[in-house]
């Protein structure tokens, strides 16, 4: 049986989590005091994610960077590819919010978007 | 000299969310006066996710986060020059302001809504001793450096201070290629939130030294590394804990002040636990027609409550311009005896602070929220709320902790059935 401690993240509480698994199946949860601390803690074991936030370089705008993050999250263990492959991209003025500037993002099927406007220099 | 009805300094969450409030409760003579290149402020440099669960019940990063505002200012053709520092405001509310275009000019305002947030305590305030040499940075400076600048500090690095900024900067440095070495806090518990503790220094193998600080700087030109020492519990470094660590950039996140040159240059009254302005229930200073909103009030942990507060000044704002415009035809006659009932709220017992100071009955809205902080960990605590010597409020809180706001609201006909009450009392109670 294996046994990994983990702290939630639901609120300020900050339970500390003692999970135990067996062959990759969550045995128990112990030291969560409610519900998202259970919930959080067999996520976070099984298929941890995140939104990986950063930005890439702006060609022809007013500035020389935009602020971009993944569509959605993607697995904990492709947060390094991602970054990785974010600093090859280079993308041209004018952007709007929401705007893909990169699509499927280091394989995981989720595209980056990005979170902020940019308007052409002038 | 050109006039104004509503003058916002600062362009950031709090100016935009009050110059929504103040044209959405009827005026159309708004100016924000913002120094940087754009709308947004700090926002703008905050690229992580995580804002805007309460306002919009979804998470969005700083640059959404503040877009969202932005464009609501645009559509409600809010005026606001960018580029534009603000030198000085008289008493009599004249704001003095510069920008490239127009030079030096004045603008004599009928309210000001103070919004001009905080700046990063710097090393200066921290006595480290050594060197002067290039690569010590505040974590802020850092994160506008590479979010918006798109230049890294540094490739080596040590954090000071595990605030929500230094956490987020930790893994904002790993992912942009820099070796985080370690963060130390002074404090023998993390101001930061659990989830950035565990997303910004866990899921990098970022170690995190509680009760340590930093007692020496290496580096004449550059920084070439620092010594951590731990302390006792009055602060004091422990000889023969000191560590040596390696590294070309060191970011301090040792805390937050409100940036009021301009709210003490006019006169507005300042409360030394804040360093914000004290304020009545309209968030109105001790100058008639001064609001003040957001961080430049008191530093908040969410945006969120940031546009809240501002919502209500930009109103107050609004509502102080439309009963100067009857001045002379009605007056608040009915009101005059209410209005002479002033609330003293006093925090006590590990509540540092309240926003705001006072309340007026008779101008106070149907529900108040009065917003605080506590001074130390408490668990399983209470938050008692006294009239006078009579508890009114008594809420179980599971945590409370210094890097949280706390809130409570009060009702107004509730204040009203005590016409004598002269004091509220906030505090933390056992049980």
């Amino acid at each position: 049986m294996e046994q990994k401690n983990l702290t939630c993240i639901g609120c300020p509480l900050g339970c500390q989590l003692t999970v135990e698994l067996e062959n990759g199946e969550v045995i128990s949860v112990t030291g969560n005091t409610c519900k998202r601390g259970d919930d959080y803690a067999r996520k976070e074991v099984t298929s941890p994610t995140r939104i990986v936030t950063s930005t890439v370089k702006v060609t022809g705008g007013n500035v020389p960077t935009v602020s971009v993050k993944t569509k959605s999250d993607i697995p904990k263990g492709k947060i390094f590819d991602c970054a990785k492959a974010l600093k090859e991209v280079m993308v041209q003025a004018p952007i709007a919010i929401g705007d893909v500037v990169l699509e499927n993002v280091a394989g995981t099927g989720v595209d980056i978007v990005a979170t902020k406007g940019v308007e052409a220099s002038v | 000299m050109r006039t104004c009805d509503v003058v916002i300094i600062g362009g950031g969450p709090a100016g935009l969310a009050a110059a929504v409030s103040a044209k959405e409760n009827g005026i159309d003579d708004i100016l924000i006066l913002e120094r940087d290149r754009e709308l947004g402020g700090i926002l703008n440099q905050c690229i992580h996710n995580g804002f805007g669960l309460h306002t919009f019940k979804e998470e969005l990063t700083g640059p959404e986060y503040a877009g969202r505002f932005i464009e609501k200012v645009k559509a409600l053709e809010v005026p606001y020059k960018l580029n534009t520092m603000v030198l000085d405001i008289s008493n009599e509310k004249i704001v003095t302001a510069m920008n490239k275009e127009e030079g030096l000019f004045q603008i004599q305002a009928k309210t000001v809504i103070l919004a001009m947030g905080c700046r990063e305590r710097s090393r200066g305030a921290l006595n480290i001793p050594g060197y002067r040499p290039a690569g010590v940075f505040s974590a802020g400076t850092a994160q506008r450096l590479v979010n918006m600048e798109g230049y890294m500090p540094g490739k080596e690095v040590v954090i000071l201070g595990s605030g929500d900024i230094g956490l987020i900067m930790a893994r904002r440095m790993t992912l942009e290629g820099a070796k985080v070495n370690v963060v130390a806090e002074l404090m023998p518990y993390s101001g930061g939130l659990k989830r950035n503790i565990v997303q910004c220094l866990d899921d990098f193998d970022i170690p995190l030294k509680l009760s340590h600080t930093v007692v020496e700087i290496k580096g004449k030109e550059r920084v070439e590394g620092i010594t951590l020492a731990q302390v006792d519990s009055n602060n004091k470094p422990i000889p023969g804990t000191e560590e040596f660590y390696s590294c070309d950039t060191l970011l301090l996140s040792v805390g937050l002040i409100p940036e009021n040159e301009l709210s003490r240059g006019m006169g507005v009254e300042m409360s030394p636990i804040t360093s914000g302005p004290i304020v009545n229930e309209s968030l109105e200073t001790n100058i008639e027609g001064v609001f003040a909103c957001g961080n430049v009030l008191h530093v908040h942990d969410l945006v969120d409550f940031v546009s809240e507060e501002a919502k209500a000044a930009g109103k107050n704002a609004a509502e102080y311009v439309k009963r100067n415009e009857n001045v002379g035809q009605v007056t608040d006659s009915g009101t005059v005896c209410l209005e002479e009932q002033v609330i003293e709220l006093v925090p006590t017992d590990g509540v540092r602070y309240t926003v705001p100071s006072t309340i007026r009955v008779a101008k106070m809205a149907e529900e108040l929220t009065v917003r605080f902080r506590v001074g130390a960990v408490y668990r399983n605590a209470f938050i008692g709320v006294y009239f006078d010597e009579e508890r009114m409020i008594h809420r179980k809180r599971l945590m409370m902790a210094p890097g949280e706001m706390e809130e409570v609201k009060l009702k107004k006909e509730q204040l009203g059935k005590y016409p004598n009450l002269q004091k509220i009392t906030v505090k933390v109670e056992a049980e």
